[in-house]
């Protein structure tokens, strides 16, 4: 035991003496939270758009003016001609223009319809969608206010409750993804590479022939990665609580539970890789290649799986970080019990068993 | 004869570690010249202060008359160095190694032709030529890599310990190579912790904990400590360190 | 000059050796444009949603067969009340509940004016919005539609009503790929730039055979020259590939011209690469090298409006995303691509992007030491 825990001190002072390295372990989660929190954002603010008022009567004023001071955008120019709107977009000054039809308020007066067309540069299709959504229902708005009858009109109204994110924050959707993809970092990537590192400088031919046996020599290997992880675990969930007001309604205990086995289940992947080579740079690519990727991309981190198509929402199904974030937020923003999330439990308790399996095995057979 | 390495009052810290402490000698052209120590006492940092690797903290030295803090760039045309870790490449051929170092140090086409002839020719590795250097064995690869590091015929050429890790028959035949060397006029300025070998030398220097504890031809050192062998006049002045 | 040549026929035979590299150059962007592009998309194909309706009116009916005969929307339940709807949100089993209240037909033709109420599961916020832009968009459809049956309210036809149409240039369909793969193609170009320079570099570092270059009289410039162009000519490589690929797999447009897409791609390569070789200079092993360029590139990424456009963030980061050289070219080259910008409209990039070459190379040649 006093071997072991010789070894575990060793691994230790090795990693916490990497300055660098420690640092972005510990600062990229950080940077990441604060860029997801602050930096992206389901509002538009300030997109560039310009007019084209064929009419410039008060009517068409009023309009511009409504929509340049909702906020959502910035008046570029006014135009004067229809042969400039490609120059421009080209250009890439502008993202849309709103163009007013000749008589603008003459016709809507007299013949009670009027007409302005919303030309947005799509090749940023989401931009476009969302650009034309907010003018029109700027415009929308106006036509309200602009009602000849002393009654209104007769419409549905909708009551919207944006139900476990009623601010619409990203940094909810973005959470459990970001613990996700950290913990998996941290307990697949860097545990392949170390154990690897340690093949490669031939010290893992030492460690063998020392009294410590290979579990032990591999657990502690694993032991200061397990700290760190949960420590970045911590962090995000810190920071998603008290900077961002993400909520935590279910049990923290619950919560832990599952990062465990997660994280249990990412080792045993991570040791799997690491005894697949001897060559710290292959490791490192598997990792990143095999792991890494497939889990920002189609585990549901930034991405929503039920867009994708079949066959990679298949793929999906094989990621347990696809598993984890449905879990984590279960727990955190639907306050669910075990309950309702047992199914997805029982899938990540089964690959964690089935990498474990594999892993041991293979280990076995390297080491023979 | 002249002095090809001058060195006075030679200082490296790391911080409040003092590696190499105020150390001074000569190196005269043509000699075979020791550096025998420990591990730690402070070698390879000497040796890479006078390759222009690291610069010194305090203290003077010149190398081929060219100044090692201003002029370590001169310097680098005039010597040859080769690590303990050998540093050639793995993933190159022998050929490939052999042209990619002539070239660097501005042999001519035909020069380098010349040269790989010779060098595969001296080693006996004609077989070998193509193949990847990771697939030969340690000796051959050390030998190898002495002799790339003369290729451009260099006034000095220093070893940190090129010897570590053979058995003693290559390194029988690897000192061989380094007479050849010093007998066509390289001056060879050589670590060590083999003390056999600190008697192969013209002149050998002891270093301990960065400080040079003795420096003469290896006879006089003998006679001086009553010795029968280097090792024991090393150990001596170990011990009379210590007291 | 002769240096230069063999230290690039050196670097030339180590890569090409490599048995990781050749992988990397094919699969790649390959992998790359396949799955990113066909993974990132916010188009919503199918929301499931549950109704609980406590009216079970003609018009309350027909509003919720205008949902279910929506090819967007499938009715996944019925509910009598909230609560047990919400079990459904826990198990996510749908996105969207409509809540039509008792006395919706009656209060609608008696006093012009109705509620009903909708629940979004807004988990993840970008559905939620797109949701709720469909589901509105129905609800003003079926407004329309019982306007115009209902007798007394023939008079608001003498409303006067400001018709807004719109039109998508550029991109009619609104193809999400069309807009996603300019930008898979940049971050694969910057991969090249960053990751393999400076894991490449370290790795010469950790080996040890650095120092063998740095005792010979080889210049500083003459090295790094050496280690950068390869891949300088790897990335060009790639990114031709890349583009073919994208071309043909995704149809993307190439409306202007392809010359001055390389063109910036040349000096942007610069700029990354320098990158690479100022994270060499701060580390000391390949993993410390792979996790400092993993981080810069994913801030780049991220701030860069490579998947989010720069209108959605605050003024300060847009302001960072003018430093961001990724930001750069992927901006322009979607310019080029999909609108046929010329060099007169991202003249002013390119020479953002030639000083950012100046300035970074310049730098991390200065940081990079022959001696410690």
């Amino acid at each position: 035991m006093k071997r072991f825990l010789g070894f575990v001190k060793k691994e230790f002072y090795h990693i916490f003496r990497d300055y660098r390295t420690l640092l972005i372990l510990f600062g990229m989660p950080v940077v990441q939270i604060l860029v997801f929190g602050f930096a992206i954002t389901t509002e538009i603010k300030d997109a560039n758009i310009a007019f084209l008022d064929l009419s410039k009567d008060n009517v068409t004023e009023e309009i511009s003016n409504k929509i340049i001071s909702s906020g959502y955008f910035i008046l570029q120019q006014n135009l004067e001609s229809v042969e400039q709107i490609e120059k421009e977009f080209k250009k890439g000054t502008i993202k849309e223009v709103i163009i007013f039809e000749p008589e603008f308020a003459r016709k809507l007066e007299k013949e009670h319809k009027a007409n302005i067309q919303i030309i947005a540069d799509a090749s940023d299709p989401n931009l476009a969608n969302m650009l034309i959504n907010y003018t029109t229902s700027i415009i929308k708005n106006y036509q309200k206010e602009f009602k000849k009858y002393s009654d209104d009109l007769p419409f549905i109204e909708s009551e919207v409750k944006m139900i476990y994110n009623p601010e619409l924050k990203s940094v909810f959707m973005f959470v459990p993804g970001l613990m996700a993809v950290i913990l998996l970092l941290i307990s697949a990537l860097m545990t392949s590479v170390s154990i690897t590192r340690e093949k490669e400088f031939g010290t893992m031919e030492v460690l063998l022939v020392s009294p410590l046996n290979p579990f032990q020599i591999i657990i502690g290997k694993v032991i200061p990665y397990i700290l760190i992880a949960f420590i970045d675990a911590g962090i995000i969930l810190y920071l998603a609580r008290f900077v961002f007001e993400m909520p935590f309604e279910g049990s923290l205990i619950l919560l832990i539970l599952q990062c465990v086995l997660y994280v249990i289940t990412a080792l045993s992947l991570g040791i799997f890789i690491s005894s697949l080579t001897n060559n710290q740079q292959i490791a490192m690519m598997l990792s990143l290649a095999a792991l890494m990727l497939p889990t920002v991309l189609l585990s549901g981190y930034i991405f929503p799986v039920e867009n994708m198509p079949l066959l990679l929402q298949l793929l999906s199904n094989f990621i347990p970080a696809r598993w984890f974030i449905i879990i984590v937020k279960s727990i955190m923003l639907k306050n669910s019990d075990f309950s309702y999330i047992w199914e997805e439990t029982l899938i990540l308790l089964g690959m964690c068993a089935v990498f474990i399996l594999v892993s041991v095995k293979r280990f076995k057979i390297r080491l023979e | 004869m002249n002095n090809i390495i001058e060195v006075e009052n030679l200082t490296k810290k790391f911080g409040k570690f003092t590696a190499v402490d105020s150390i001074s000698f000569e190196v005269k052209e043509g000699e075979i010249f020791g550096f025998i120590g420990a591990n730690g006492a402070g070698k390879t940092t000497a040796i890479k202060m006078l390759c222009g690797l690291l610069t010194p903290t305090s203290g003077k030295a010149t190398v081929a008359s060219y100044n090692v803090y201003n002029q370590s760039e001169k310097i680098k045309k005039n010597i040859g160095y080769m690590s303990q870790k050998f540093s050639l490449y793995e993933d190159l051929t022998v050929k490939e190694n052999i042209s990619f170092y002539a070239g660097i140090y501005g042999l001519s086409f035909s020069e380098i032709k010349n040269k790989t002839r010779h060098l595969i020719s001296l080693l006996g590795i004609e077989n070998e030529k193509n193949k990847l250097l990771k697939s030969l064995p340690l000796g051959w690869k050390q030998k190898l890599a002495f002799l790339i590091s003369i290729i451009h015929t260099p006034k000095i050429v220093f070893l940190d310990e090129p010897t570590g890790g053979v058995d003693p028959i290559t390194r029988r035949q690897f000192w061989d190579l380094i007479y050849n060397a010093a007998n066509n006029g390289i001056t060879i300025f050589v670590t060590t912790h083999y003390m056999d070998e600190a008697e192969y030398c013209n002149r050998v220097s002891i270093l301990a904990n960065g400080k040079i504890s003795a420096l003469d031809k290896p006879e006089e050192l003998k006679k001086k400590y009553k010795c029968s062998n280097m090792y024991e006049v090393f150990v001596k002045l170990y011990q009379d360190r210590n007291l | 000059m002769r240096t230069i040549i063999f230290i690039l026929r050196k670097e030339f035979l180590q890569i090409l050796r490599n048995k990781a590299m050749i992988p990397i150059i094919i699969f790649l962007p390959l992998v790359q444009l396949l799955i990113l592009a066909h993974a990132v998309t916010y188009e919503i194909k199918n929301i499931n949603f549950a109704v609980i309706d406590l009216d079970k009116t003609k018009y309350s009916r027909e509003l919720i067969s205008k949902f279910s005969q929506n090819k967007y929307f499938t009715l996944k339940d019925n509910f009598d009340n909230v609560e047990l709807a919400f079990d459904g949100f826990k198990k996510n089993e749908f996105k969207l509940i409509i809540n039509i209240p008792n006395n919706f037909e009656k209060d609608y033709l008696i006093s012009g004016k109705t509620k009903l109420q909708l629940l979004i599961n807004a988990e993840d916020m970008s559905a939620a919005g797109i949701i709720y832009n469909y589901t509105s968009n129905i609800i003003q459809q079926f407004n329309g539609e019982i306007l115009i049956e209902n007798p007394k309210i023939s008079d608001f036809t003498q409303e006067p009503i400001i018709e807004v149409t719109f039109s998508n240039w550029f991109n009619p369909e609104l193809n999400y790929k069309t807009y996603m793969v300019p930008g898979i193609l940049v971050i694969l170009v910057s991969l090249i730039g960053i990751f393999l320079t400076s894991m490449n570099i370290t790795r010469e570092k950790e080996l040890g055979t650095i120092e063998q270059i740095n005792v010979t009289p080889i210049k500083k410039y003459q090295f790094i020259f050496g280690k950068l162009f390869p891949f300088w000519i790897i990335g060009i490589v790639e990114l031709a590939f890349g583009m073919t690929a994208g071309i043909i797999i995704f149809n993307i447009p190439l409306l202007g011209n392809p010359l001055l897409i390389f063109l910036i791609a040349a000096i942007y390569l610069v700029v990354v690469l320098s990158i690479g070789l100022f994270i060499s200079t701060i580390t000391h092993t390949q993993q410390q090298a792979m996790f400092i360029a993993w981080f810069f590139m994913m801030l780049f990424v991220l701030l860069g409006g490579v998947f989010t456009p720069v209108e959605y963030m605050p003024q300060w980061a847009k302001v960072i995303a003018f430093f961001n050289p990724i930001a750069h070219f992927t901006r322009v080259i979607r310019m080029i691509m999909l609108k046929g910008s010329g060099f007169e409209d991202v003249a002013q990039t390119i020479y953002i992007l030639i000083i950012y070459g100046v300035v970074t190379s310049t730098l991390s040649v200065w940081l990079y030491r022959k001696r410690g």
